[in-house]
């Protein structure tokens, strides 16, 4: 312990004052310890590290509207006549739950308002927490040793999404019945257990009158509860690992370089939870959402044209769309894989494959490293170039979810509409996969010409003989190191079907996909250069300035790039 | 180890092309150096958080003097008022709080080490013992009587718990039958009254409901309220159509179902249950404003594009004493989605 230090300390205004309560709390505590580490941790600063914090903040947000809105809700789908201040709805019978949606529009004061910013912050929180994880996944941030918090993510966004869903649900108007009916036909459709799964869900048959009240306990309960729980490791394991940043000058793999939670961060994440907080109460007061009481109280036999679910759900609702009605009957059941495979299988190919790729990535490549800088997107284009793919399925899927939409704006066919998304659905992400990788190799040459032959400084030169050529100048040392600072390829050595003793390997198949997945994983990658490339380039460079015309006998022209192709 | 057929080259391995230069040299802002730009700076963070302030209180007022009936471009000032106060209010202290740490706390960035997540092999060692002492100390090993009957006393308390969530609802029943009967009248959705062939044009669609919905003549209650009205609707809610009796090509058995062109049709989508509304006059087709599944109503009702599968159902219908439309029987196909009894509940049906 350095007293030393300590004792002036005691000497400052502050010290002088604090002392006391924090030796009281640390007497009964002690997490001085803890907190001496973790008060002035460093985190470093890049605005994409912010997406995260807009899901964190607008949980939060989420949680302060929401026991605000269970002071009036009844979660009673019991059958009362309206009689509260909106006249086209009076006289009406509905359900309580619906009714007390209607009382907190229109005769609590701030209740359209609250329900206006807990359906924004819900859009938000899942928007953000999707560009989190696509921040996460382009830039490699859930490699070793963040698998498990990539892990928690996943299960936050699947929570988000069935937290959604449920209060979507809770109103009770002509909408949201109409999403419950769907999940009444989704649930029908698990195979042999169907029936049973949704007898004992809805307690009865479809609407009965205990599926709000059910659905209520889940959405203000026992999913909000596990969400916390889940937040809180997140955060943790966060502070824990420390925050991956951007390799650079002096930012290593060893190394974090940022500025201190107190003050700064408590600040500038304080700070954000009112700006995120002031947006959602801003966009409630000026965007309208949700007006339930436009739909009408649920009834079975009405529909409204037009019909969607809260966008997130599009990916899920657009496959449903797409399926071709395929049902069959064996062992005397019927499997309807029209509603099954689609409703079920969309989401759960999603979310398994969105689990399961950092170990899979790890399997080809068997990096076993630790990993705490990030990796520009263009520098592991057959990830970026997956995860492309994977968003132009969901993009597939969402665009397909609206297809009646598409169709009657744009005054299209919605069968052929339909068709073209039924294959597109396959051929888009491949042809989404290639187009990526190809940009992402490009942009790997772009960056190894521009460590070798510098950046194009715009200053032609003319030679005697009138060629015209246009000078390039090295980069800033720093900006050639970041350009640089990221790993290099691997030696690609082929399958070993054989051990040292010449007897075959066990897992000898296996591996041998293992090697032919890993040789197209880095098929096509650019690696950086050479410090030999470079030292040699530097040559080149000091040569060219020095001496515009004199280009030699071997001389075959100027490249795109400005630099003689003799090189 | 396995991890030796690919070398992932280390900084040591091969020479970077460039040396890491260090950390760039701190740069001052404006506010660091002048000492009057830092008071500036001061006094607007100071505004923002006293403009907020003021808008906390604006909020205070608008509570109480902005009622619900008046409308600000023609949506409810109220809404408006408070949410522009609140959220104000908010994004000033927000902002002004992050403009405070980016103009006036110290901008000079700390380095901090990491350390391997691993930990050292020792601990890992320890763990590995205490872990081992532990299950031998306990004998779990030695003793597998004890742990082989401990694992299936706590296996068998998975029957308390899933026996306990028996009573969410009721056995399936029911799905394959609705309340339609022979003789139950065929009335308009809204008004509740019976429908006469004459007053069903060639064309038109008419929202309909069995007669049992609405009270009978002389009472003031229907036998259906609240949620039992809701599932009885679920499944019987129909549409009558009218097309020209030569478009029509119904299916053998089918011929006498229809009066003079009239046919009566589930409204409940065979795919996930939505109620079907949209009608192509010229091509009588029906479509689903769900998932776009295409029913052609002149052909029993056959599924022509789209994720459902099963025809839309077909209501057999004939005239009573007074001359208004009625249900010769109850739908003699299973109604709304399909589920995994159907086939079975289907053959039942037409077993009798």
């Amino acid at each position: 312990m350095a007293t030393d230090t300590y004792t002036k300390v005691e000497d400052t205004k502050v010290g002088k004052k604090a002392a006391g309560p924090v030796g009281w709390v640390d007497d009964r505590l002690g997490l001085a310890g803890v907190a001496r580490k973790n008060l002035r941790k460093v985190f470093p600063d890049h605005w994409s590290f912010m997406l995260g914090e807009i899901a964190l903040w607008s949980f939060v947000v989420l949680l302060l509207s929401g026991v605000f809105l269970t002071f009036w809700f009844q979660p009673s789908m019991a059958e009362v006549v309206y009689d509260g201040s909106y006249e086209p709805l009076k006289g009406l019978e509905m359900s309580q739950a619906y009714a007390s949606t209607l009382d907190i529009s229109f005769d609590i004061r701030g209740g359209l308002l609250m329900r206006q910013i807990h359906h924004w912050a819900a859009h938000l929180f899942i928007a953000a927490m999707i560009v989190h994880m696509l921040r996460v996944f382009f830039t490699g941030a859930y490699r070793k040793p963040r698998e498990i918090n990539w892990l928690i993510g996943v299960g936050l966004l699947a929570l988000g999404f069935i937290e959604g869903f449920a209060g979507y649900s809770l109103p009770d108007d002509l909408l949201s019945g109409t999403g419950l009916r769907f999940v009444d036909g989704l649930i029908r459709s698990i195979p042999i257990v169907g029936s049973y799964l949704e007898f004992f869900i809805f307690g009865g048959e479809f609407p009965g009158e205990l599926i709000i009240p059910r659905l209520y306990m889940a959405h203000i309960l026992l999913i909000p509860a596990l969400l916390l729980g889940l937040i809180a490791a997140h955060m943790l394991l966060l502070v824990y690992h420390k925050h991956t940043q951007w390799p650079g000058p002096g930012r290593t793999n060893e190394n974090v370089v940022g500025f201190p939670m107190l003050p700064v961060y408590a600040a500038k994440a304080g700070g954000f939870f009112f700006v995120v907080f002031g947006f959602t109460a801003l966009l409630s007061a000026t965007i309208q959402m949700n007006p339930v009481w436009a739909y009408g109280p649920y009834n079975p036999s009405e529909v409204t044209a037009g019909s969607q679910p809260d966008w997130y759900m599009g990916f899920s609702e657009g496959l449903v769309r797409l399926m071709p009605g395929w049902e069959s009957t064996f062992f005397g059941y019927t499997w309807s894989w029209n509603v099954f495979i689609p409703g079920v299988g969309g989401l759960g190919l999603l979310f398994t494959s969105l689990a399961l790729w950092p170990f899979i990535e790890r399997w080809i490549t068997k990096d076993n490293r630790e990993h705490h800088l990030l990796v520009r997107p263009r520098n592991a284009p057959t990830r970026t170039a997956l995860g492309v793919a994977g968003m132009t399925a969901f993009g597939v899927g969402w665009a397909a979810g609206g297809n009646d939409i598409i169709a009657t704006q744009f005054g299209l066919d919605i069968y052929a509409l339909t068709w073209v998304f039924r294959f597109g659905f396959f051929i888009f992400p491949v042809i989404a996969f290639l187009i990526t990788k190809r940009i992402c190799i490009g942009l790997q040459h772009a960056d190894s010409d521009r460590i070798l032959h510098g950046y194009e400084t715009g200053v032609l030169e003319r030679s005697p003989d009138g060629g015209y050529s246009e000078r390039h100048a090295p980069l800033p040392v720093a900006g050639q190191y970041t350009l640089t600072a990221r790993d290099r390829a691997p030696e690609l050595a082929p399958a070993q079907t054989v051990d040292a003793n010449g007897v075959e390997a066990p897992h000898n198949r296996r591996e041998r996909v293992r090697v032919w997945l890993r040789d197209k994983y880095y098929a096509g990658a650019v690696d950086k250069p050479t410090a030999d490339d470079v030292h040699h380039a530097e040559e080149h460079l000091g040569h060219f300035e020095g001496h515009p015309s004199d280009h030699g006998d071997d001389f075959r022209g100027v490249s795109d790039a400005g630099v003689p192709k003799v090189h | 180890m396995s991890d030796e057929i690919e070398r992932h080259h280390g900084p040591s391995e091969v020479a970077e092309p460039i040396a890491d230069p260090g950390l760039p040299v701190h740069q001052y802002r404006v506010t660091d150096v002048d000492e009057a730009q830092a008071r500036r700076t001061e006094r607007q963070i100071s505004l923002m958080f006293g403009l907020a302030t003021l808008l906390a209180i604006g909020f205070t007022v608008a509570y109480f003097a902005v009622d619900f009936e008046t409308t600000f471009l023609g949506w409810s000032a109220q809404n408006f008022a408070l949410g522009a106060t609140l959220g104000g209010a908010l994004l000033l202290i927000g902002v002004g709080i992050i403009q405070w740490a980016k103009k006036l706390m110290s901008d000079h960035e700390m380095v901090e080490m990491r350390h391997p997540v691993r930990s050292s092999d020792e601990d890992r060692a320890a763990v590995m013992a205490d872990i081992n002492a532990g299950i031998e100390e306990s004998g779990i090993g030695r003793r597998p009587l004890i742990r082989n009957s401990l694992l299936g006393a706590i296996g068998a308390l998975a029957l308390p718990s899933i026996v306990l969530l028996r009573d969410l609802g009721p056995t399936p029943h029911g799905q394959a039958t609705t309340v339609w009967k022979r003789g139950m009248r065929v009335v308009n959705d809204v008004s509740g009254t019976p429908i006469r062939p004459s007053d069903v044009e060639v064309g038109q669609l008419i929202n309909a409901e069995p007669a049992v919905f609405f009270p009978a003549e002389g009472e003031d209650h229907s036998e259906f309220h609240g949620h039992e009205l809701l599932a009885a609707k679920a499944k019987a809610a129909v549409i009558v159509v009218r097309m020209r009796p030569e478009d029509i090509t119904p299916e053998k058995g089918k011929e006498n179902w229809g009066i003079d062109g009239i046919l009566c049709y589930s409204k409940i989508c065979t795919h996930v249950g939505c109620p079907i509304s949209l009608w192509e006059q010229q091509t009588h087709h029906l479509l689903c404003p769900c998932h776009q599944s295409t029913f052609d109503l002149a052909d029993n009702g056959k599924v022509i594009f789209g994720p459902a599968y099963r025809p839309v159902p077909q209501l057999p219908l004939g005239i009573d004493d007074e001359g208004f439309i009625i249900a010769m029987s109850d739908f003699p196909d299973i109604v709304a989605p399909s589920y995994p009894e159907l086939a079975r509940d289907q053959k039942k049906l037409d077993g009798e």
